[in-house]
């Protein structure tokens, strides 16, 4: 775990991270609307065992999980309370880290948010 | 007349302008308030009057949101008041950081997904068998063709749909030319009627009376007087209504003067009337027009001077409308037919 940790922090700065969570949100998104409109065009009625699109849920919350836990190690370099303004490579670092923890949140809250309502519908009405 | 004058007397009708604003804005105040909360009195067309259930409980929603709403609202404003008159450097920075995380984050979510939750169980259509009560409503410009019963001894009617208390109804909805949307508030929400597909609504009316439905989705220059009569009945007087309807209506005589003069002004060519020659699709079906409550969809009260008028000159009520008029038919004649089909029960 520790040399997981280690291996994180040697991370570059970089913006991959950081769209992950935003990303996967968005394709989640994707996947509940073609979920219900496949389910309903092609089989005529809404799936009632969704075994599928709770592992596609629980997969886009592991990967903004994993996102976030990246973003939190890197958050905790050491160094300076926020405001992370200068233009060095640290405080890049730990602007990108903070940046990419709080959309790791809002977008766990969106698919949740998302997948509610699925959950809730029982007819293609 | 100098110029100190003239000032004065323009800083005097100044004066007076001013005057008779205010007095036109506490008037214009004064009338359109009233008018505003007025329309709360509205009984027979309004969402927050329902006679069935999904429209009370979209009611009760609409109350937990606005409710919810104006708690939050308030509690914004009491906080950044706050926040305001408070000296800076109260909050160490730690402080600051878990009040913007309670508060602006946590506490947010948890609403949200309260009031999600509590919306959510309105989307589940309520269940419907196959010996449930059927009614095939379409939207025409600008009118509404509403089959009770599809099938055989179905019941043709336009313009008013009937419904039996305590019972679920399938109402199976469909775009005759355009899309429209059929909305009956006290009953149910909105639904869009699109040609080349049934959408079903359910719907279960849990109190007697007459209300009115309307049109929500523009379809022409007289979208707006698109409306439609709603009489929801107690189950006993509904099942001996529609077995008193299938029939030839009741005062259909062929002696009647007006009888003749429909079918020679070539009415039957659009219009069907049970019992007669008539049977063509095209219009609104007028076997039973003298029950209805209103003409033209829900827009004048059915008398025969508006039935004659309207027949001879429809587009003065209806602007876009598709029937033709019949202007040089002599009023005598409208009258004749009219009082034809006001008989017609």
């Amino acid at each position: 775990m520790r040399r997981l940790v280690e291996r994180i922090r040697r991370l570059s700065v970089s913006l991959w991270t950081l769209i992950v969570p935003p990303t996967v949100w968005a394709g989640h998104f994707l996947f509940s609307y073609l979920w219900a409109a496949l389910n309903c065009a092609k089989a005529g009625r809404f799936a009632t065992f969704p075994t599928l699109y709770v592992a596609g849920t629980v997969l886009a919350l592991l990967l903004i999980a994993a996102a976030g836990a990246i973003a939190t190690v890197q958050a905790n370099t050491p160094g300076d309370p926020p405001p992370h303004e200068q233009s060095t490579d640290l405080d890049r670092l730990r602007f990108l880290a903070v940046a990419t923890q709080l959309l790791a949140v809002l977008s766990a809250i969106g698919v949740v948010f998302t997948a509610t309502p699925v959950a809730f519908l029982t007819d293609c009405r | 007349m100098d110029a100190d004058n003239r000032i004065r007397q323009e800083g005097g009708t100044t004066a007076r302008e001013a005057t008779i604003d205010a007095i036109i804005g506490r008037r214009v105040t004064g009338s359109v308030l009233p008018a505003l909360l007025l329309a709360a009195c509205n009984r027979h067309q309004s969402a927050l009057a329902p006679f069935g259930a999904e429209a009370a409980s979209t009611r009760t929603l609409t109350i937990v949101l606005l409710v919810a709403a104006v708690v939050i609202a308030a509690s914004m404003t009491l906080l950044m008041r706050h926040a305001i008159r408070t000296p800076g450097e109260r909050l160490t920075h730690d402080q600051g950081m878990k009040l913007v995380l309670w508060a602006g984050g946590v506490f947010p979510t948890i609403l949200l997904f309260a009031l999600l939750a509590a919306s959510l169980p309105l989307m589940r259509p309520a269940p419907v068998s196959p010996a449930d009560l059927r009614i095939k409503v379409e939207g025409e410009q600008f009118w509404w063709r509403v089959v009770t019963a599809p099938g055989p001894g179905q019941l043709v009617s336009a313009n008013e749909v009937r419904l039996p208390v305590g019972r679920t109804v399938a109402i199976d909805l469909a775009g005759g030319d355009v899309i429209h949307s059929f909305w009956i508030p006290g009953l149910a929400g909105k639904m869009d009627m699109i040609p080349g597909r049934i959408n079903t609504l359910v719907v279960r009316a849990d109190k007697p009376g007459r209300y009115r439905g309307v049109c929500t989705e523009f379809c022409g220059l007289s979208h707006a007087l698109m409306a439609f009569d709603v009489v929801a009945m107690e189950p006993a007087a509904f099942d001996g209504w529609m077995a008193g309807q299938r029939g030839a209506s009741a005062t259909a005589s062929a002696a009647a003067p007006g009888a003749a003069l429909f079918a020679r002004y070539g009415c039957g060519g659009c219009h069907a009337i049970r019992g007669t020659d008539a049977a063509s699709a095209i219009g609104p079906d007028l076997s039973r027009y003298g029950n209805r409550a209103t003409l033209a969809a829900g827009i004048l009260p059915m008398t025969t001077a508006n039935t004659a008028a309207f027949i001879r000159h429809p587009e003065a009520t209806k602007p876009g409308v598709r029937m033709p008029a019949f202007d040089h038919m002599p009023e005598a004649d409208a009258v004749a037919i009219a009082t034809y089909l006001q008989g017609l029960k």
